[in-house]
């Protein structure tokens, strides 16, 4: 690791104060500390928040919970009103990293993490997203973990978090702070696709601070589904994954939410597909045709072409089990 | 960079390990996985990955379980931390090492500290009640000689034992 200095504040005001294009905030660390090692990142000065007040869960007024950026990953999962009112981000959680990962990792780094392509993490190799500029080895390369929607030229990398793709469907509201003060992102424009400047995860100016999530009423408690395709049980990234939430009168669907995971720069959205889920009838038909309109549009790479059925199916089976009210 | 040849010279820090209180000098870039092993000779916590994928520096941090190859020492002030080291009461072992024992759940030995500190930080979580909840929440820690179903094996009886422990102790090794 480069050596760098290293700052402790007690406010948020005082931490974005801090921030410049050399510092990094450091939550958890379970990515930076990583990415440090391997020469990835080298910030010159670290500004620790864990001291900041942005460890509570609390209720909102509007039904909803605002989540400080602070909490635990595992904290977040295992909170009592995340379990009851939304289990879909609860699976999604727990379906990620290892327990040791969970207990460090934060809310707002989560989001924050970077991809986990084997060039961007390898510093003598080239890649558009560590060194912009420099070229994309991925895209004739080995990209069987790569994306299969929106990626560019420039980079074909996919975000690897599985929480994001919950709380994409869930429609999060991410708050942050920085020098001109407070804003508020919907989650949907918070990651942002790679075009010419992949060095670009998301819309975060240097300076601002994640401080909370909020998650709106609405949970999709009765039928939620997460579903990740891996390549062992537990512990790895996603190849697929499937954030499936629908709501039912009867036997006939009156809203869905359907995000994928693992395909593309961002959490992958298309509301045209949730929107004609709505008035159709809970059926294999329904979900084969909602899954077959997802996956429309794919542009797989020469290794991850097996992504397209893996996403298909996965979608039709996520969308029953959620029907069913969660994991068959 | 002079606030970096600062940071060369090493910040105090204090925490309490396995028990005792102890004043330390840090740089802010040394791994809490450095410290004890290379500057406090506390070599039970292995480096096996130093990148949080293989759990062989799993110990407790305010009683909960994590890589300390991920952590930044300096980021431990006040902490109480618990390496495998400190989890014997004197010379009787904790339910989990004597478990591990008993169930031979090791061969060469090296991921073992990781996953018995691991194992104590799950009983804690309270979250595994079955064999398969066991195997995903130790998914965070590998045995490369494959000694899983001992593992599993001794960690499944341990959890009881460190109940009913945690109870008679008032909860000094729950």
């Amino acid at each position: 690791m480069m050596p760098f200095a290293y700052s402790k504040p007690a406010q948020v005001s005082e931490a974005v104060q801090l921030a410049g294009p050399a510092t990094r905030f450091i939550a958890g660390g379970t990515n930076l500390v990583d990415l440090m090692k391997e020469n990835v990142a080298r910030p010159e000065r670290l500004i620790d928040i864990n001291g900041l007040p942005l460890h509570d869960v609390q209720e909102t007024a509007s039904g909803g919970l605002l989540i400080g950026a602070l909490v635990s990953n595992a904290d977040l999962a295992w909170h009592p009103l995340v379990e009851q009112r939304y289990p879909l981000l609860a699976e999604a959680i727990l379906a990620g990293a290892s327990p040791q990962l969970r207990n460090m990792a934060s809310t707002g780094g989560n989001l924050l993490q970077r991809t986990r392509c084997y060039y961007f993490y390898d510093a003598s190799t080239p890649c558009n997203k560590r060194e912009p500029g420099s070229g994309c080895p991925a895209r004739d390369g080995l990209n069987r973990i790569h994306a299969i929607f929106g990626a560019s030229q420039a980079c074909v990398a996919v975000h690897p978090s599985d929480m994001c793709v919950a709380l994409a469907a869930l429609e999060a509201v991410v708050h942050v702070e920085g020098k001109a003060g407070k804003r508020q992102i919907a989650f949907a424009d918070f990651h942002r696709l790679p075009g010419n400047t992949p060095e670009q995860d998301n819309q975060l100016a240097e300076d601002e601070l994640v401080t909370a999530l909020e998650l709106p009423h609405r949970g999709f408690a009765q039928h939620a589904r997460y579903l990740k395709i891996r390549d062992r049980a537990s512990y790895a990234f996603a190849l697929v994954s499937v954030a499936a939430a629908l709501e039912l009168d009867g036997e006939v669907i009156s809203d869905a939410r359907l995000v994928l995971g693992g395909v593309a720069h961002k959490p992958w959205r298309n509301p045209a597909v949730e929107h004609a889920l709505k008035g159709q009838p809970v059926s294999r038909k329904t979900f084969e045709a909602a899954a077959q309109a997802m996956v429309k549009g794919a542009q797989p790479l020469a290794h991850n072409g097996f992504k397209v059925e893996l996403a298909r199916r996965a979608i039709v089976r996520a969308l029953s089990e959620a029907a069913a009210g969660g994991r068959l | 960079m002079s606030e970096i040849a600062t940071a060369q010279a090493g910040q105090a820090i204090s925490l309490t390990l396995n028990g005792q209180p102890r004043q330390l000098q840090v740089q802010p870039w040394l791994t809490l996985l450095d410290l004890l092993r290379d500057q406090l000779d506390l070599v039970g916590s292995k480096k096996g990955c130093d990148h949080g994928q293989c759990g062989a520096c799993t110990v407790l941090r305010n009683g909960v379980r994590v890589n300390a190859c991920l952590t930044l020492a300096i980021m431990c002030d006040g902490d109480e931390l618990t390496t495998i080291e400190g989890l014997a009461d004197g010379d009787e072992l904790h339910p989990m090492q004597r478990a591990f024992i008993s169930h031979d759940a090791f061969q060469c030995g090296y991921c073992t500290p990781g996953q018995i500190c691991s194992a104590v930080g799950l009983a804690r979580e309270g979250r595994a009640h079955n064999r398969e909840q066991i195997q995903e929440l130790m998914s965070g820690n590998l045995c490369r000689c494959g000694a899983y179903s001992n593992i599993i094996a001794a960690v499944e009886e341990a959890l009881p034992q460190m109940q009913d422990d945690a109870s008679r102790h008032g909860g000094q090794h729950s």
